[in-house]
């Protein structure tokens, strides 16, 4: 028996959630989970089904919302009914928590309690290993695509899981070195708003200070202001109000308020941008390594001409150093895997000696062991006493690397918080709650 | 459960990596199963036989000295225009506007030739030639540049539209210009005193030759080594990443259309000034479109532009050839020409995916 198309899938019971998710925002819940089946349209009919459903496992969701009213959370639940209503007996969830605060995890794995209860096999997908050992009973470890070997979830402990991931014995800690040098402001924003070119404010009176010497987490659920917030510094995006100011090493400071990256380099700010997207604005996927290297000092010489030499160079210096594995420097960057190409766009970035190196979710999708070389790299940059603004998903990795913790909720600053003594419980109702209150309600 | 699921005889997969001589041999094998196509079809709807064809192909295309200039000049011709919408192809700007490019350029210089050739010594009229045609194909390639950079439209549409405006403007100007009064065409201008004529280098074909492979040449340092090119690329790869690294796209997307329409113009006075000394509105016939086809064939790489422009001329200068000699129709050639190019642009997917049999199974596993 092969499965050739989802529709297969579907008749044999198998359901798959995406991490990111197939909804077509101008319809309902009910229009997009009934989108693809054949026969006689019945929606009421339908919207009973779905409540149903809702009803047996303890789903919180009105089938008549537009998708586009949803908050992330919703979506999911529309996308995991969707699979229910199929009629799917396993479903294959692909990180699912990776969007979600603590808070609604907890009430995801509630959730897939019940339908385990009610009999159906639940496969997830997760990177995070106290998700594993929290809600799955077994656990399978793939190594490269290999599968390495099944464990009973109680008989084992993240450290046992690690060292099958990774194929030999792993620290599992994080390092939060202390700074050589003071931390002194670097880049400090004052009452920044951003409003985006479909008239959506997306940030609004955000007033923050990063400092040279110190990693600065940034936490907050997706969308709630984390890309513009970087890209408004890297210039990307024009801002409404407020202001950016950068400080250099003697104390000078200037203001990078209508500056472009080009201007922002030209003024001698060596600013460096991991963005989220690595592969569609950090890097041209299409290009091999070198010509990717070239992005950054392309314009250096006078002459008309690019000169392929010195990006060949630390092309190589950076597969050696960071161990990227690449059949060779000419191969276009989109062919490697994800962690390889988050270290081509790490080192590059680096490389240019940076004061203020920012990065988003930079160890999204990354296995363990790349995860942790990009660790080690962001903490030596801190160590160099750049200021580094890190974006991150996983609150457990912002609460170890972090020096100061910024939540952002619904692009307000939520809170500042010292990422050695906050706790995983707070930043979470920081993220959904203006400062955290009422969030016990 | 049971299965309803069939399995298809064959499944498409893509290709990792293709070596350029797999590459290669995949596309000569489409040339001869063309071929061959070509033979059983010739054979079964006339009777001829298909070698004595296509022997007659290679002597259209070669047969005398004359024809091997003009197959060569034809080629030089196409090959401009390939050249000249790379620029904008590599940038992802879908530049269908050749066509209107070509001839704005050429009726530049025709004005020139007609308006100034009484007037000014030949020298300065053929200086004001190549400014004027040079500068109106950039005009006319700027105008869908500028729509694009600045309100984000569709690039092929306002091209094309572009196309029938400049056709319409020739023959207006076609009108007033008309020579002798009442025969709706310009005829040869400057007949007489060859004002504006191009010089002749060696013989009358070797001019455009000669400015083809200079501008190949150029482009391909442009293409590969210029920091110009590296930025028409990265904006055709990514508009965000050129975003990133501070490159202005919209001057990118503005200096590259005004560099793909100058060349688009130089091609018109080549045709104008240099080989027809006339104007018509059927000038370019074509070859605009025909161009994206070249363009595409070589991967937008210059240097293998000179093979794709010179298999579509042969192909063209071949097929009309058989129709002349064995009294077929002209349709016939076309048809020949058609399957041709069908096997050459079909074996681009082969040489993508290839086709996985799958093996025959008793049953469900």
């Amino acid at each position: 028996m092969s499965i050739r198309a989802p529709k297969d899938a579907y008749e044999l019971g198998i359901g798959m959630v995406h991490q990111h998710f197939k909804l077509i925002d101008v319809l309902t819940a009910t229009e997009n989970i009934i989108l693809g089946e054949e026969g006689k349209l019945n929606i009421k009919a339908a919207t009973a089904k779905i409540q149903a459903i809702c009803d047996k496992y303890g789903f919180d969701v009105d089938p008549n919302k537009k998708i586009y009213n949803m908050s992330v959370s919703e979506k999911q639940t529309v996308e995991i009914v969707k699979v229910l209503y199929r009629g799917a007996d396993i479903l294959i969830l692909d990180e699912p928590t990776a969007v979600l605060t603590p808070q609604e995890t907890d009430k995801l794995f509630m959730v897939l309690r019940n339908m385990k209860a009610d009999g159906k096999a639940i496969i997830i997908i997760t990177h995070k290993l106290n998700e594993v050992q929290e809600i799955s009973d077994r656990v399978a470890i793939l190594r490269q695509g290999e599968y390495i070997g099944d464990l009973i979830t109680a008989n084992t402990n993240a450290q046992e899981m690690t060292d099958m991931m990774v194929g030999r014995k792993v620290v599992l800690n994080i390092e939060r070195p202390e700074p050589l040098n003071t931390p002194s402001p670097r880049i400090v924003i004052e009452n920044l708003s951003v409003v985006d070119a479909e008239g959506v404010q997306k940030l609004k009176n955000v007033s923050f200070t990063a400092n040279s010497n110190e990693i600065l987490g940034i936490a907050g659920i997706s969308g709630c202001g984390q890309k513009e917030l970087l890209e408004a510094i890297a210039g990307l995006q024009p801002v409404t109000e407020g202001s950016i100011t950068y400080i250099d090493e003697s104390g000078a400071s200037k203001s990078l308020i209508g500056m472009d990256p080009r201007e922002i380099s030209n003024m001698g700010i060596a600013l460096s941008f991991v963005p989220e997207d690595r592969l569609g604005m950090g890097l041209v996927g299409n290009m091999d390594l070198a010509n990717n290297m070239m992005l950054r000092s392309f314009r250096k010489n006078s002459t008309p001409f690019t000169d392929r030499k010195d990006p060949t160079h630390l092309a190589e210096t950076i597969v050696s150093n960071l161990e990227v594995k690449t059949p060779s420097i000419d191969t276009p960057v989109r062919k490697l895997s994800g962690g390889n190409v988050q270290k081509v766009l790490v080192g590059r970035e680096i490389a240019n000696s940076p004061s203020v190196l920012m990065t988003a979710y930079a160890v999204r999708g990354l296995d363990i062991n790349s995860s942790y070389a990009i660790y080690d790299l962001i903490n030596a940059q801190k160590l160099k006493g750049v200021a580094v603004i890190f974006v991150g998903e996983d609150l457990d990795v912002l609460l170890q690397l972090s020096d100061r913790i910024l939540v952002l909720c619904d692009g307000q600053v939520s809170g500042i918080v010292d990422g050695k003594t906050a706790d995983k419980n707070e930043v979470g109702m920081m993220m959904t709650k203006l400062g955290g209150e009422d969030a016990n309600e | 459960m049971n299965s309803k699921v069939k399995e298809p005889l064959f499944h498409v997969v893509k290709r990792d990596d293709i070596t350029r001589a797999k590459a290669w041999a995949i596309r000569l094998v489409a040339i001869l199963a063309a071929l061959v196509v070509c033979g059983i079809i010739t054979f079964a709807l006339t009777g001829d036989n298909p070698l004595s064809v296509y022997a007659t192909m290679v002597t259209g295309a070669f047969g005398s000295a004359r024809k091997t200039w003009v197959t060569l000049q034809n080629v030089a011709i196409l090959l401009l225009i390939s050249l000249a919408i790379t620029p904008a192809f590599r940038m992802r700007f879908w530049n269908c506007g050749a066509e209107g490019q070509v001839i704005i350029g050429g009726l530049a210089a025709g004005a020139c030739m007609i308006t100034l050739g009484s007037k000014l010594p030949n020298a300065v009229v053929i200086l004001l030639m190549i400014i004027t045609s040079m500068l109106a194909g950039a005009i006319w390639a700027l105008i869908p540049g500028l729509c694009k950079a600045i309100w984000n439209t569709n690039e092929t549409l306002a091209t094309l539209m572009m196309n029938y405006i400049a056709t319409q403007i020739v023959a207006y100007f076609i009108i007033v210009w008309e020579n002798p009064k009442g025969a709706g065409k310009i005829g040869i201008i400057n007949q007489k005193s060859m004002v504006g004529w191009l010089p002749e280098v060696g013989n009358k074909y070797l001019l455009s030759i000669i400015v083809g492979l200079a501008i190949t040449a150029f482009l391909y340092v442009y293409i590969y080594y210029s920091k110009h090119g590296y930025e028409v690329c990265v904006v055709g790869e990514s508009e965000r990443t050129a975003a990133y690294v501070g490159i202005k796209v919209k001057r990118v997307i503005i200096r590259t259309m005004i560099l793909s329409g100058a060349l688009c113009g130089l091609t018109g006075l080549l045709l104008v000034g240099g080989i027809n000394h006339t104007i018509t509105t059927t000038i370019v016939g074509g070859q605009g479109f025909t161009a994206i086809m070249v363009s595409w064939l070589a991967k937008f790489n210059p240097i293998a532009m000179i093979f794709t422009s010179f298999l579509i001329i042969f192909l063209g200068r071949g097929a009309g050839e058989i129709a002349t000699v064995f009294e077929l129709n002209q349709s016939f050639s076309d048809i020949l020409t058609g399957i041709i190019l069908f096997f050459i642009i079909g074996c681009e997917f082969f040489i993508s995916y290839r086709i996985v049999f799958n093996k025959k199974k008793g049953g469900n596993e």
